[in-house]
């Protein structure tokens, strides 16, 4: 049902805060967690819709991941370092690399 | 039971065991009140008739409260027969709600559809959009040619032509239910529906 199937640990947090999560991947029977830290460049939908997509660097390479926020396969979400944005969407991260695609930290 | 009268509340979606997200369709089934029973010594074949949902008394006529008061039903918004062989095993004024379905059953939903207004051939029909270079002009949507010359000078009947569109009876075939609210008494129906939210809608057993 569909209220059983919203999370209540969801941390508070804002598009551009650096974000760990960690991941379940199901190998055979097995299943392992696995890192995932990146930034929040969108935060998108409501209710047991919503998601949010993280972008990393990963070896001078950007990756992003699309996570439904509410999904089982999220083990646990943390909130590393939140950072000081002027806008809903940071899509422009995506053409910025190096010190350019650096956010300022909010104090 | 063949099916029951809903309602549907509006879509949704759930995870399942793999963590995959599923499409699913929020359908209030029933409760629906048997508001008749058809045999073929009383009208020639057999089926029973249910009433769902509540119409206020000055938008409901007085043949249908006088009919509904043999089976003690207030009020209904939704009177519908249901084709039956067994109508022996039914009482007037039983009644049925999610429970004669189970998770994992496979059910038709028969609902009308959205209204589309006057559609052109594309949206109606299917039909190919025209190119939109290589010197056409104002023809994109068109229809093309609907027939042929002096024989049969005519247009043949049944043409797929422009029109209204929607607003009929469409049965998704097939689909699962996923869950069952029985606190409730919603349906998780796996896919869409036809129609807007709040529309009633004809969960069918298969």
């Amino acid at each position: 049902m569909i209220k059983d199937n919203l999370r209540d640990d969801i941390p508070n947090f804002k598009t551009g805060d650096t974000l760990s999560i960690n991941v379940n991947v199901r190998e055979g029977k097995k299943v392992r967690q696995q890192l995932f830290k990146g930034t929040v460049i969108a935060r998108k939908g409501s209710g047991i819709a919503e998601t949010i997509t993280i972008r990393k660097m990963s070896d001078g390479i950007g990756v992003e991941r699309i996570f439904p926020l509410h999904s089982p396969v999220i083990a646990s979400i943390k909130v590393d370092r939140v950072n000081k944005v002027r806008r809903a969407k940071l899509y422009y991260l995506r053409g910025l690399s190096g010190k350019a695609a650096r956010l300022a930290e909010k104090k | 039971m063949y099916g029951l009268i809903g309602k549907k509340v509006k879509m949704s979606q759930i995870f399942n065991d793999q963590g995959h997200v599923v499409p699913v369709t929020l359908v209030e089934a029933g409760p629906c009140v048997v508001s008749q029973i058809k045999t073929i010594d009383s009208d020639g074949y057999n089926s029973i008739q249910l009433a769902f949902g509540k119409k206020s008394k000055r938008n409901t006529n007085k043949p249908t409260i006088g009919h509904l008061k043999k089976a003690d039903i207030e009020s209904a918004k939704v009177l519908a027969e249901f084709e039956s062989l067994d109508t022996f095993e039914y009482k007037l004024g039983q009644k049925f709600d999610s429970s004669i379905f189970h998770v994992g059953e496979i059910v038709d939903v028969r609902a009308k559809s959205k209204g589309k207004g006057f559609a052109g051939v594309i949206k109606r029909h299917n039909f190919a959009t025209q190119d939109a270079t290589h010197g056409n002009k104002h023809t994109q949507r068109a229809p093309g040619s609907i027939g042929q010359a002096s024989w049969p000078s005519r247009v043949f009947k049944g043409m797929k032509m422009a029109g209204r569109k929607g607003s009929g009876n469409v049965t998704a075939q097939n689909l699962e239910i996923v869950d069952i609210d029985k606190e409730n008494n919603l349906l998780y129906v796996k896919g869409a529906i036809p129609g807007p939210n709040n529309t009633p809608v004809f969960i069918l057993k298969k």
